[in-house]
């Protein structure tokens, strides 16, 4: 890897810009946060991922001051931020509505915040054109919030939010009302201005695909507590448990008996099934329940057995899934295991080499899964 | 369109008879050149011109506005401020008593209201006058600004608020320059309705009045009692008018900014 990645999270000298330590939230009995500790780095597209309910939007809250943590400090630039109200932090939020301002129009919209910051007029018009530029929306300055379409009122809620050049600018689920075409423009265009400005962005969102494209790091979050932080290749191709790997695009899970095998690991998970063989898992004694898990694209499909492929198994073809560009067939084993595997059409339809019922053989390579503790 | 049944028209026809037949007879009578009330003799707007003359009148109306002027922008400014708080503050012990509390004073029968504030302002020793009926008014006409405006609260995108606060905004800034310029519409419906309340009340002006103050009403009530003159159909023709340009001209105001909204909304979407 080269030196010059942005990757301050791998340097013990970098300061992060937010740090959580132990920090819990509770409503009543219900707890949101459990004890979680993170760092995030000045320039960093953070992304907190993870189901409804699992507490990535408390903390979110808890950046913008609408929620005080019960235990735990969170400190902005080195100071706990706890009791700084809400209007005086150096942090703007996104709403996920987009909370735009209906009385009043665009351009007084992205002025709002510096105003209130008693900013000479002349200064307040520059960094409202500036903002309109940014955004692309110097044609509807004039027009109110219900007037203009729900990517341009996206984009208004962005340049109000970064209008007045804030340390940290969270994002809740920022593109959820935009449908799919238009999310993907947005999601470049977010990573463009993120990029321009060098802010540093919390996005919270429960699209892993969203999540994948923008961010620099991905929490993934579960009932209050982040399970994995890495990096989306790491995310996707080295989780940590299998939770990380089932929340994060499609795969297949098999569980059985650790083997260690000198440099290697081989895992018994079925009577009169070959061995699964992979890296070795850190700690991992004989005999121990261990879970392997498998991309579908990993897995390529044959008709004949193939000859060095370290993992191969028989099966029949259940059903095809085809979205076009890629195919994926659910092909069930001899014990009743299913294995997805993917495979790109690179011939049409009608030369399909394998259909319903066929019998065919799977391989991966000893690289391509990954054992799991848990 | 679909054409109406017979039986519909004879009930919708009954119906506004039975409501609307009282007034327009008194309003037909108020034009009426003879001084008999019942007796039509011709065309005429004399009583108008007489009733301008009349200072007495002149005097209760003039009291009567402010009073209701005064006594619904009280109002106004309570009821939305105890609006604010049954919406916003959530659960806490005793809401449904204070919810309920608040909204008493609308099915309270009035005589008792307003014997209740005569007994409070006499052992407070106040002095009976406009004062005294303006706090009276307020009282039962703030509940009805409640109302009116806690149904908009309920309806409130409270992120517009988090957001104004996040801009950086006092609590205060953020009611000012957010909450207050988009629930206005409702405010000033409550104050419109406040004011028409106080405008016709009698009852408890009745009892919270001194002699130095009598409200238009009060007036109407006591002539009555000597005779019904054409002066007073001609009064309570104008009070009629008066009250009918205020509730149309609110919900005129209602309707034209939601056709509005519509209309650009469409617009927006077409756009997209």
């Amino acid at each position: 890897m080269a030196l010059d990645v942005f990757a301050p999270w791998n340097d013990p000298d970098a300061k992060p810009l937010i740090q959580f330590k132990n920090v819990s939230k509770r409503f009543g009995d219900f707890t949101a946060i459990d004890d979680l500790t993170v760092d995030i780095f000045e320039r960093e597209f953070f992304a907190l991922l993870g189901p409804s309910g699992c507490g990535k939007t408390t903390m979110m809250r808890m950046l913008a001051g609408f929620e005080t943590p019960t235990e735990g400090n969170i400190l902005l630039a080195g100071q706990d931020i706890a009791p700084v109200p809400p209007n005086k932090r150096a942090v703007n939020m996104m709403f996920q509505s987009y909370a735009l301002f209906p009385h009043l129009s665009i351009w007084d919209n992205i002025a709002f915040g510096l105003k209130r910051d008693k900013m000479p007029k002349d200064q307040i018009a520059a960094r409202v054109e500036e903002m309109l530029r940014l955004t692309r929306m110097e044609k509807f300055a004039s027009r109110k919030p219900h007037q203009v379409s729900g990517g341009q009122r996206q984009r208004v809620a962005l340049a109000r939010s970064l209008a007045k050049a804030p340390k940290l600018l969270l994002l809740d689920e920022p593109l959820g009302a935009l449908d799919k075409k238009l999310r993907q423009d947005t999601q470049f265009e977010l990573m463009d201005i993120q990029e321009k400005t060098g802010t540093t962005f919390v996005i919270v969102t429960h699209d892993q695909e969203e999540a994948m494209t923008v961010a620099s790091r991905v929490a993934v979050m579960d009932h209050g507590q982040i399970v994995q932080v890495a990096t989306p290749d790491v995310i996707y191709e080295a989780p940590n448990s299998t939770y990380v790997a089932d929340f994060i695009g499609e795969v297949n899970l098999m569980k059985g008996k650790a083997d260690p095998q000198g440099d290697s690991l081989q895992m018994h998970w079925a009577e009169g099934q070959p061995a699964v063989v992979g890296s070795p898992l850190a700690g991992a004694s004989k005999g121990q329940d261990v879970h392997y898990a498998i991309r579908p694209e990993k897995v390529s499909i044959s008709a004949e057995k193939p000859v060095d492929a370290a993992n191969a198994v028989q099966g029949k073809v259940l059903d095809i899934a085809y979205l076009g560009n890629i195919s994926t067939y659910h092909v069930e084993l001899a014990g009743g295991q299913i294995i997805k595997a993917q495979a790109a059409n690179n011939r049409r339809i009608s030369r399909r080499a394998f259909t319903w019922e066929d019998q065919v053989w799977l391989s991966w390579t000893a690289t391509a899964g990954v054992f799991l503790e848990r | 369109m679909r054409r109406m049944s017979w039986f519909n028209i004879t009930s919708l026809t009954l119906g506004f008879a039975f409501l609307y037949l009282p007034m327009l007879i008194l309003i037909i009578f108020s034009f009426n050149e003879s001084k008999l009330v019942t007796v039509w003799a011709g065309f005429s707007t004399k009583w108008y011109g007489e009733l301008l003359s009349n200072g007495a009148f002149l005097d209760a109306a003039w009291v009567t506005l402010k009073v209701a002027f005064l006594s619904s922008t009280m109002a106004t400014v309570l009821g939305t401020m105890a609006a604010i708080v049954m919406v916003r503050s959530g659960r806490f012990a005793g809401r449904t008593l204070f919810s309920g509390m608040i909204y008493a004073p609308m099915v309270m029968p009035e005589v008792i209201t307003g014997l209740s504030l005569l007994l409070l302002f006499i052992s407070l020793n106040v002095d009976r006058g406009v004062m005294t009926i303006v706090l009276a008014h307020t009282t039962f006409s703030m509940c009805y600004v409640s109302v009116v405006v806690s149904s908009r609260l309920v309806s409130f995108d409270q992120s517009l608020e988090e957001a104004a606060l996040d801009l950086g905004c006092s609590p205060f800034q953020a009611f000012r320059l957010v909450t207050l310029p988009i629930i206005a519409p409702a405010v000033i419906s409550g104050w419109l309705l406040a004011f028409t309340l106080s405008l016709d009340d009698l009852v408890i002006a009745s009892f919270t009045a001194g002699p130095s103050a009598t409200t238009l009403p009060m007036k109407i009530w006591s002539s009555v009692r000597l005779g019904v003159s054409p002066e007073i159909n001609a009064l309570s023709t104008l009070m009629i008018l008066i009250v009918t340009v205020g509730v149309v001209g609110a919900s005129l105001i209602n309707k034209r900014n939601v056709v509005r909204q519509r209309r650009e909304e469409a617009a927006a979407a077409k756009l997209a």
